[in-house]
């Protein structure tokens, strides 16, 4: 028992330890490939510990919300974390504390404040791309529901922990079409909800063509540090539901042994940099789309999991 | 474990693809990705046909996949880049009737009806991967005749047409096996005219025009002699 808490925080702590290593593995190699050598991996880090050591401006203007909202971001991917395998294929001690389903509604509540504040401060581009991030968002919630109905309806259970056995044994349901297509929809999701390319420029500092950054614009100090890692820490745990869970459960610690979860951390960590690797392929390859060209991107993601729904409920 | 388990499987993961591939060319604005869209749904057929054909041992469904292979994925593209002229392909946006949200919600539902329809047939005991191949091909034949309708320029159009050529392939490749094989040569050969003579017509309206927006073909229109 006191072994699954302890394991279940180390997991908070690789989350939270690893998510600024993989922005800047992520940057760096964005910049390798267009030819430039691109900041330091540690970039990242680096930022945040500057952040947290300089002065916080807040607007006069702005009310509670403004100041809670930075909280929210940081502790809703945290929170999450809790819920998911990120380096065992075992329940851990608060695993059935919520399904994916409270994940992704812990989720939606840091979108919702962040949301919230970024009207607040009345900052013209704050709205502008707050309502755009709730455009992308109810374009993307169907995609979610589909590929998360579909996925528990396989396994017969909600919990992230028992959906990832699902598809896995025996090993033909691997290449299970329904499978497949959910994988396509659920990365097409990643790339909608993390603001990656063809959705959103994560590196973009255009303040008209912006979507996600422009959220946080008005934040200083600790509060930007925070709204920052819990950006990155949301996207690793994307990443973590989508490989642990759906793609290549393998590498994780089946014993409750300390050695094998240490043993895991590296094992995860390879996964989530070849998923690297593939992200900035698609980076790279695609230019951002329109604004108005998301609702198909998004559509043809809701497409193929419906597709993937169709095929499991009839290929019996 | 029996490497041969896995052949349904694969079988069915090319038919999920193939039907995807159908999907991409419902849903992409280009002629260039129309047609990669196409030259995938063939290669992912002749895989199928391949995956069907290889064990028990079929010869007359490994030469469909080899014919396939050569034909769609090579031979037509390679006729269609010879015969319509340059501009064509360079026109990023493919004018159509219905916007691509809407047509691409529709499409789903001629998926879902394909799925509907062929259900009662399902019940009948049939081949193996009959179940993978029959609505997924029957759905690829309404998403062809759905892009041939919809679409109003020549290239694109002609490749819905081979679409649902593909559909009924698909289709084909699982119920009827034995199906001889001068039927499918034909069909091979009568694809690849076909294109030709579209192709040749696309050129024409092209040099004629400067248009190849079939879809503003309305009135006659007499031609002053040169």
């Amino acid at each position: 028992m006191l072994a699954r808490i302890v394991y279940n925080l180390l997991q908070v702590a690789v989350v939270m330890g690893f998510s600024p290593l993989l922005a800047g593995t992520i940057n760096r190699l964005k910049e390798v490939v267009q030819s430039k050598r691109g900041p330091s991996l540690l970039q990242p880090y680096r930022d945040i510990w500057k952040f947290f050591h300089k002065d916080e401006v807040i607007s006069e203007q702005s009310s509670w919300i403004f100041r809670f909202t930075p909280y929210v971001v940081f502790t809703a991917p945290v929170f999450v974390t809790l819920l998911i395998p990120v380096l065992t294929s075992y329940p851990l001690f608060l695993a059935f504390m919520g399904d994916m389903l409270g994940g992704g509604f812990v989720l939606a509540l840091a979108g919702f404040f962040a949301t919230l504040a970024a009207v607040d401060t009345a900052n013209p581009y704050g709205p502008m791309g707050a309502s755009r991030t709730r455009l992308v968002g109810f374009l993307a919630e169907p995609v979610f529901m589909i590929v998360f109905f579909t996925v528990s309806f396989v396994a017969g259970s909600t919990i992230p922990y028992i959906v990832q056995q699902q598809w896995v044994q025996p090993l033909s349901n691997f290449f299970e079409p329904a499978h497949v297509l959910i994988l396509l929809a659920f990365f097409m999701l990643i790339l909608a909800e993390g603001g990656r390319i063809p959705v959103d420029n994560p590196s973009g500092h255009f303040e008209l063509a912006m979507i996600d950054e422009s959220k946080s614009l008005e934040y200083s100090g600790p509060a930007a540090a925070l709204m920052k890692w819990g950006g990155e820490m949301k996207l690793f745990v994307l990443i973590c539901i989508f490989l642990n869970v759906l793609l290549t459960p393998w590498g994780l610690a089946g014993s409750t042994a300390l050695s094998e979860v240490l043993l895991a951390i590296p094992l995860v960590m390879l996964k989530v940099f070849i998923f690297a690797l593939v992200l900035i392929i698609v980076e790279s390859s695609l230019a951002k789309l329109r604004l108005f060209r998301i609702s198909e991107f998004l559509g043809a993601a809701f497409i193929i999991s419906v597709a993937a729904m169709i095929s499991w409920l009839f290929a019996i | 474990m029996n490497p041969t388990s896995f052949l349904p499987q694969l079988n069915a993961l090319a038919g999920g693809l193939f039907l995807l591939c159908t999907f991409g060319m419902v849903a992409t604005r280009q002629v260039q990705g129309c047609m990669r869209f196409f030259i995938w749904q063939s290669i992912f057929l002749a895989s199928s046909a391949f995956l069907l054909g290889v064990h028990p041992v079929v010869w007359d469904l490994l030469a469909v996949a080899a014919i396939n292979l050569i034909n769609k994925p090579v031979l037509i593209p390679w006729l269609l880049r010879k015969t319509v002229p340059e501009e064509v392909y360079t026109r990023r946006e493919i004018d159509q009737a219905l916007n691509i949200p809407i047509s691409l919600l529709i499409a789903l539902g001629l998926v879902i009806a394909a799925y509907v329809i062929t259900a009662p047939l399902l019940r009948i005991p049939a081949g193996p991967s009959v179940g993978v191949n029959l609505p997924i091909g029957l759905a690829a034949l309404l998403l062809g005749a759905y892009t041939l309708t919809v679409r109003r320029e020549a290239v694109p159009q002609l490749l819905g047409l081979l679409a649902m050529e593909n559909g009924a392939f698909f289709t084909s490749i699982a119920i009827a096996p034995e199906l001889h094989l001068f039927v499918e040569l034909v069909v091979a050969f009568d694809v690849l005219i076909a294109v030709f003579v579209i192709g040749v017509l696309t050129r024409a309206l092209q040099e004629h025009i400067g248009t190849t927006n079939v879809g503003s073909l309305a009135a006659l229109k007499e031609e002053s002699a040169p």
